[in-house]
């Protein structure tokens, strides 16, 4: 069902409101949340065509932003490599360390899928940790340079760099509009409703579910590059499932298996949080449970009940429309006949 | 000879802890169908709850065991009553996500409780056991008699005993179960009790030779998804074999390969048979 909900006015005033947001922010401070917010959504919106289009709930989604931000973090602090070319290389080698893990993964169905990407995430955290000499382990990758300048425009502070972030998010979007309208994205949705359905229509499965996985871990790359110039800093602790487990928190509020579903979940949750800064080591005290609560009384979340509600509404409305011509209808009849 | 003793002491020590654990999921595996994600915090759980009761209420080792073991089956139940019952009708995925937001539940929970530091459960028993010239720390050799004892018990009770046999019943074949009168609900909620009661036994014996923290379920909950489904999901035996597969497999490995790594050996384990073999070592049924 491509996503109607969002016409092109609304659209517009999204934008705007992205564009316009650092000049009304209070401070920097706002900005800077606001474009890490953003970072998520990037890898949120990543892991909802897998998970929200697809239906495979991949849990090493955050160790696949995490293969992006030590990419950029090990190439442009260890070897000197300008941060566009690693900023190039993480994305395809998250799609591409993603295209194997998705090959063995993807031959599972259901909750093996589910943990043996657990398990996947566990590795690559493990590997971030230990492999000293590489990823600096426990430690992390420190003083990670700020993206460079693209011709006239730099990025050295704050302002530019949201700019920055909010461009790569408008592109990500974009491309993932295109992608869930595509035939391809029904291929997904198919796959989602039932596989077995889904083969029988000449979808083929693995082919296009290790497609649906690529996409996503490059999302997740990209998204890891992206944080990784932002906040400049990067420990194996962005790797560990705890990190999925937000995302999914992201999608489930916003609307699963919708398009800015994941966005406005980011967005959303991310302020939250920053308003419940005390709660900053307990948050998950209050969303563990709202998560039960959210798959419990409104799993399709807040863009999912807005459309359920649209949807009613058409139909109520058609019906109303249909009992009046019904009316008219045999009013006229009557008359006729008269 | 003496190391490679050590080894097989370290890996039945490890194995015994696991397939404890495993032992719960899959129980829970059979009932309810689903990977319950949570139950590694539940693991979390009964290790505080002995270190609490050990350190702050000075009760006897095998005393907090007990309450630990009772506490955690009392918080299965409830979390199977508030959650996972509620959920019966849902996609499985939901009650994925409903594990995965009890865990950060408990985790946050305990942490607020209790802080992120590490703690250490003071070993109950110090002695070192010697026989000949092979030596074993005492609180070894009683995880192993301990975990074997209840697992040998448990088997008892799910092949001897009517109660048992109907929690074997509902796994096999629910509507089959119903058929002949068995009480879903109660079954459910024996699998729980149980489940919980085997984590939180496994937690206190493995506690004083390890530390309490609260992510430390983290590890311990995916070498037992790796056991199970290595073992085959909702299998018993599977549960143990592939406990102690795993427990030897980590102690060889640490001593033989790296230390560092030891971790990774089980994942990779898995991913090494599921690349091989996708339907596990042991199929059962669909996947």
């Amino acid at each position: 069902m491509p996503s109607k909900t969002f016409q092109k006015p609304l659209l517009a005033v999204l934008l705007a409101l992205g564009i316009v947001f650092p000049m009304i922010a209070a401070n920097d401070y706002y900005i800077y949340v606001m474009s890490l917010a953003y970072i998520m959504a990037i890898a949120a919106v990543g892991l909802n065509l897998i998970l929200g289009y697809t239906g495979q709930l991949n849990l090493a989604h955050a160790g696949f932003m995490a293969i992006g931000a030590y990419t950029v973090g090990i190439l442009t602090v260890d070897y000197g490599v300008p941060y566009w070319a690693a900023f190039a290389l993480a994305g395809i080698l998250s799609a591409f360390i993603g295209f194997f893990a998705g090959l063995i993964s993807l031959r599972l169905k259901g909750h093996f899928f589910s943990i043996f990407t657990l398990c996947v995430g566990f590795i690559i955290y493990l590997i971030i940790e230990k492999w000293d000499a590489l990823t600096h382990g426990t430690v992390g990758i420190i003083d990670i340079p700020a993206p460079t300048g693209l011709g006239p425009i730099r990025f050295d502070n704050t302002w530019s760099q949201y700019y920055l972030v909010l461009f790569f998010l408008v592109v990500s979007m974009w491309v993932m509009s295109r992608i869930v309208n595509s035939l391809l994205g029904r291929a997904f949705l198919a796959i989602r409703n039932g596989e077995d359905l889904a083969e029988t229509l000449g979808i083929n499965l693995m082919r296009t579910k290790v497609l649906a996985f690529v996409l996503s871990t490059f999302y997740a790359g990209l998204a890891g590059a992206l944080y990784a110039g932002f906040v400049r800093f990067i420990g194996p602790g962005m790797a560990l499932e705890s990190h999925t487990f937000d995302m999914i928190a992201f999608i489930l509020v916003g609307g699963i298996g919708t398009l800015f579903g994941p966005l406005l979940g980011a967005v959303l949750l991310t302020w939250l949080t920053q308003s419940l800064q005390f709660l900053q080591d307990y948050r998950m005290i209050v969303f563990g449970p709202l998560l039960i609560l959210l798959v419990m009384y409104f799993p399709q979340g807040l863009i999912g009940f807005y459309r359920q509600r649209q949807a009613r509404r058409a139909a109520a409305s058609a019906k109303d429309r249909r009992t009046q011509r019904a009316v008219v209808g045999t009013a006229q009849e009557a008359r006729t006949n008269a | 000879m003496n190391i490679f003793f050590q080894q097989l002491l370290n890996g039945l020590t490890l194995g015994s802890v696991y397939a404890l654990v495993a032992l719960g999921l899959t129980l829970v595996y059979g009932i309810l169908h689903i990977p319950n994600f949570a139950h590694g915090a539940l693991y979390m759980v009964g290790a505080y709850v002995a270190f609490y009761l050990v350190g702050a209420a000075g009760a006897n080792y095998w005393v907090a065991m007990l309450g630990a073991a009772a506490f955690v089956a009392l918080l299965a139940v409830l979390s199977d009553r508030l959650v996972f019952h509620r959920l019966r009708n849902a996609p499985p995925l939901h009650d994925m996500i409903a594990a995965i937001g009890l865990l950060l539940f408990l985790e946050a929970g305990v942490q607020a409780i209790w802080g992120a530091e590490f703690h250490r459960l003071a070993p109950p028993y110090t002695q070192i056991v010697r026989v000949f010239d092979l030596v074993a720390p005492a609180q070894r050799l009683i995880i192993i008699a301990a975990a074997f004892g209840l697992m040998l018990v448990l088997h008892l009770f799910l092949t001897r005993t009517l109660t048992g046999s109907t929690i074997i019943a509902m796994a096999q074949n629910r509507e089959g179960a119903s058929l002949v009168g068995i009480d879903a609900t109660k079954v459910s909620v024996l699998t729980f009790a149980i489940s919980g009661a085997l984590a939180a036994v496994a937690a206190t014996l493995f506690a004083p030779i390890n530390l309490v923290y609260p992510s430390m379920g983290h590890l311990v909950i995916m070498k037992a998804f790796v056991i199970i489904i290595i073992g085959g999901m909702g299998s018993i035996p599977g549960a143990i074999i592939g406990g102690l597969v795993i427990g030897f497999a980590e102690s060889f490995g640490a001593f033989y390969v790296s230390t560092d790594y030891k971790d990774i050996i089980a994942f990779a384990l898995l991913v090494l048979i599921l690349s091989i073999r996708p339907q596990g070592l042991f199929p059962s049924g669909a996947r």
